[in-house]
């Protein structure tokens, strides 16, 4: 009998390293890849997401240009080029060329960006559907030189290959410019490059864009407030926020020497006094080293965390826009007859701060008769894809909306000629996928998006009342106007009056009942 | 025309009443009586269907009202102009028509559907306190007669005796019928015109000496003011053959005691003296026509509930206990269920047997 290879020894064989390149192309979908049209409008919008992020970082106004070349039918060179703060020379093959690589994954801080994953991944769809490098111009002051790079990914290895790096002249004091090629398609419309860049100048109204679209046409964003938002702070986490494999990473990487300080110097809003409480409910000594905590003392500890009562994060860490400038962005973007808008109290969810804003923009150009526009935004960019997964527009369908004025079929977005924008600012925005698409359902955040959508629908129907009432009053007097020659005429064939003595008696009569005809409407004979 | 000058005034008066509000600064209003169960009394003593005294104001100016306002005035100002002062009389549908017109500078017409002006021209009856007739307001003529009577139909002479199958074609307006020669012993009323042919086939009326009448399904006016006349004028007793069901009874119910719709004519239309002749629940079993039931559905059963709580009905021991004979069958019988026992079974044995032996409800 011949001996069998063990069937361990043989899936061992199958068994090897997975390259990014590999797992990028079988997991397109899950970052925003699927398809030509959404890859152009992804890679424009990391592209975007970043030049505001770096902006923000340094206090100073964004002025970012955006250009679209069609090289032919599917063939496309992006360039986004901004005035931020730069990039320090080392730095620039690893941040553009080396995937999973960031700074802003670590923080607990409100940002555009998060996983590190947005521009790297863009250079590598490039570079896999076209086999070009992605070329970066950076310069990080006026004395410095402008460092110009040609860059692939070694796919294999998941580090950058640097095919050419020189240093340039370039006539900007500080700033960063990305071109990638790529293979990809253009179209106008709900979901287009167009529509994205937009919705990016309302929530942003001190954004100076300036967009050259395929067709060569140059659309100005203007900027219409000098005004920064609000810098966002960095904060420690919050123990309520904190999962398993987290806390087992921190307790390794921590400075503090005991389990007690590691507590209250890690995590924001633990006192001694909580700290204490946590390790006893444990059943772990506080002075513990935290290297030393076995895995299923951090499950009791995490258990512990979950029972005891800690105060809610520090809020003041988010940028929202504001009422003001959210009010702003609208009114220079979209055509309406009125705008209104609502910032509520920041919250917090699962230890995270969170903080929901919302705005209407109401009849003008808006059409009457389809369902309102939702324009979905987190940490200030719009959100285009899987609107009906998202928890805003379940929020919104399950708002009464009919008491607010608009019709509104059972389970669907309601009907009227409104613009309806809703925005998450937080310090981790909860995606239902790394695509970062759609918000997840975290009841904390429905209910905190229902009250403000209450709120707003409180303010637009009070304009509704008063708008279509003397709309409706006009047509009343038009109906009457028109009855009245009418009855005139019957009567006077009638009774044998004189029917201008009674048309001319009627119109008067109309001018007194008018008040009174409010009240009487709606009676039943 | 002494008659034909009441009826003006009497519409001449509703405007005026509205010229006066105008003149007076006032919402001009029209009061009418409101035509529904909620304002229909049965007069135990008359045994009439009466319209009770609530009434309803319709304003011009008021948004829910002021079309039907419009529509008030307008059609009164056409039977004064267009019928009544030129003696002339028009259709249901004639009057829609004349009424049909867009009001300037909109594109809303005065009246849309017939059944707006219908209603329009019954709210005006119960205005003035005249008939649709007397307003020279015609219907669907929808009934035939065939017996031993000479009458005088603007004019013209006509000998029902002598009109073949089909018989003497019924107006709408019978007010002005004059009654020249009757020989006969009694009226017979049925509502299936199927029958009707039946029985003038079989030559019934000869042999029984009566006057045979048929109106298709609810009673007209026209008919059941010829049959008013008949039974007060000539003293001719009046039998009704209905379908063995609740809408058979209602039908009967109409003729005999007036309808809610038309409470307010009671008095030119009802016939407290008319009896009715079948089919009955009893027939059912007398006949052995239970296997020709056919079964009571959910709208049948809501009826019964309804009709049998009617003020005219509520104490009537022998329908009370007809209703409750349906619902125990389960069942309702047509009156051509008696053709099983025979083609002629219903001329030859069924009626005379039923009108000899008296065997009535009331």
């Amino acid at each position: 009998m011949k001996e069998e290879v063990p069937i361990a020894e043989k899936l061992a064989k199958e068994q090897r390293e997975i390259s990014v390149s590999q797992f990028f192309t079988k997991n397109k979908h899950l970052l925003g890849f699927d398809n030509p049209r959404k890859a152009l409008s992804t890679t424009v919008k990391e592209l975007v997401d970043n030049s505001l992020d770096a902006t923000e970082e340094i206090n100073i106004l964004p002025e970012i240009i955006v250009e679209i070349k069609q090289l032919n039918d599917t063939r496309f060179i992006v360039t986004v080029e901004d005035n931020g703060p730069g990039i320090v020379k080392e730095q620039i093959p690893k941040i553009f060329a080396k995937l999973l690589y960031g700074s802003k994954f670590f923080k607990m801080a409100q940002a555009r960006g998060q996983q590190g994953l947005g521009v790297s991944s863009s250079v590598l769809y490039g570079q896999l559907t076209t086999g070009k490098s992605a070329v970066i111009t950076s310069k990080i002051s006026r004395n410095k030189p402008a460092h110009y790079y040609e860059l692939q990914i070694d796919t294999k290895k998941n580090e950058p290959n640097v095919i050419k790096d020189m240093i340039i002249e370039w006539d900007k004091d500080h700033g960063t410019k990305v071109k990638i090629e790529l293979e990809g398609f253009y179209q106008k419309g709900k979901q287009s490059v167009d529509e994205y860049l937009k919705q990016t100048a309302i929530v942003n109204p001190h954004l100076n864009l300036i967009y050259i679209n395929p067709e060569k046409y140059k659309l100005e964003f203007p900027r219409v407030t000098k005004e920064l938002p609000k810098k966002s702070k960095e904060i420690k986490p919050h123990p309520y926020g904190v999962e398993l494999g987290v806390l087992m990473q921190m307790l390794q990487d921590t400075k503090a020497t005991t389990l007690q300080s590691f507590l209250q110097n890690d995590f924001c809003r633990v006192s001694a006094k909580v700290a204490k409480e946590i390790c006893k409910k444990a059943g772990i000594y506080e002075k513990s080293r935290p290297k030393r905590i076995a895995r299923e003392e951090v499950e009791n500890l995490l258990k512990a965390i979950k029972e005891t009562r800690i105060i809610a994060p520090p809020t003041d860490c988010l940028s929202p826009i504001g009422e003001e400038l959210t009010l702003k962005g609208l009114k220079k973007e979209i055509n309406a007859d009125f705008y209104t808008t609502v910032t509520r109290p920041p919250s917090v969810y699962r230890g995270f701060p969170f903080q929901i804003e919302t705005g209407i923009a109401f009849g003008g150009d808006i059409p009457k008769d389809e369902q309102i526009k939702l324009l979905r935004f987190a940490n200030k960019v719009p959100l285009q894809y899987q609107q009906s997964a998202c928890a805003i527009t379940k929020s919104v369908i399950n708002t009464a909306w009919r008491n607010y004025g608009l019709s509104q079929s059972r389970g669907a977005l309601p009907i009227g000629p409104v613009i309806l924008l809703v925005h998450i600012a937080s310090v981790w925005v909860p995606f239902t996928s790394e695509s970062k698409e759609a918000i997840a359902h975290y009841p904390e955040i429905i209910k905190e998006i229902k009250l403000a959508l209450q709120d707003i629908g409180r303010k637009l129907v009070v304009y509704i009342r008063k708008h279509i009432k003397s709309k409706e009053q006009k047509e009343k007097i038009d109906l009457f106007e028109k009855y009245i020659p009418e009855l005139a005429y019957s009567l006077s064939k009638l009774t044998n009056h004189e029917k201008d003595e009674i048309e001319s008696k009627l119109k008067k009569l109309l001018k007194k009942e008018l008040p009174t005809l409010e009240a009487e409407n709606g009676a039943k004979e | 025309m002494v008659q034909k000058n009441k009826q003006i005034d009497k519409l001449r008066e509703l405007g005026e009443k509205v010229i006066k509000d105008i003149d007076r600064n006032k919402n001009p209003s029209i009061t009418i009586p409101i035509r529904a169960l909620s304002n229909v009394i049965f007069n135990e003593k008359t045994k009439t269907i009466e319209l009770g005294n609530k009434n309803a104001l319709r304003y011009f100016f008021n948004v829910a009202h002021s079309k039907k306002f419009l529509q008030t005035v307008e059609i009164a100002s056409i039977l004064k102009k267009e019928l009544l002062e030129t003696d002339k009389h028009e259709h249901l549908r004639g009057v829609f028509y004349i009424a049909k017109r867009t009001i300037h500078g909109t594109n809303v017409n005065i009246v849309d559907e017939q059944t707006e002006s219908d209603k329009v021209i019954e709210d005006l009856e119960v205005i003035t306190g005249l008939s649709r007739e007397q307003l020279h307001v015609s219907a669907n003529k929808m009934g035939s007669m065939v017996g031993n009577i000479v009458l005088i139909d603007s004019g013209d002479s006509i000998d029902c005796s002598k009109l073949g199958k089909g018989g003497y074609s019924v107006p709408s307006i019978t007010d002005e019928l004059v009654f020249k020669k009757i020989n006969a012993k009694y009226v017979l009323y049925m509502e299936k015109a199927a029958v009707f042919e039946r029985l003038n086939e079989d030559k019934f009326w000869i042999k029984n000496n009566c006057i045979l009448v048929t109106s298709q399904g609810q009673t007209t006016r026209g008919i059941r003011r010829l049959l008013q006349r008949l039974a007060e004028e000539e003293k001719l007793p009046i039998y009704v053959l209905c379908d063995g069901d609740v809408y058979g009874a209602y039908i009967y119910s109409v003729v005999k005691y007036g309808s809610i719709a038309l409470a307010h004519a009671s008095e030119r239309l009802t016939i407290p003296s008319v009896k009715y002749v079948g089919i009955t629940m009893d027939d059912v079993i007398k006949y052995d026509l239970k296997k020709h039931l056919i079964k009571l559905d959910e709208k049948d059963l809501a009826r019964i509930k309804q009709v049998s709580q009617y003020d005219w009905f509520k104490n009537n021991k022998e329908w009370q206990k007809q209703f409750k004979m349906m619902k125990e069958f389960n069942g309702k019988v047509e009156i051509q269920a008696l053709s099983a026992k025979g083609i002629s079974f219903i001329s030859e044995n069924y009626l005379p047997n039923k009108i000899k032996n008296k065997e009535f409800l009331d």
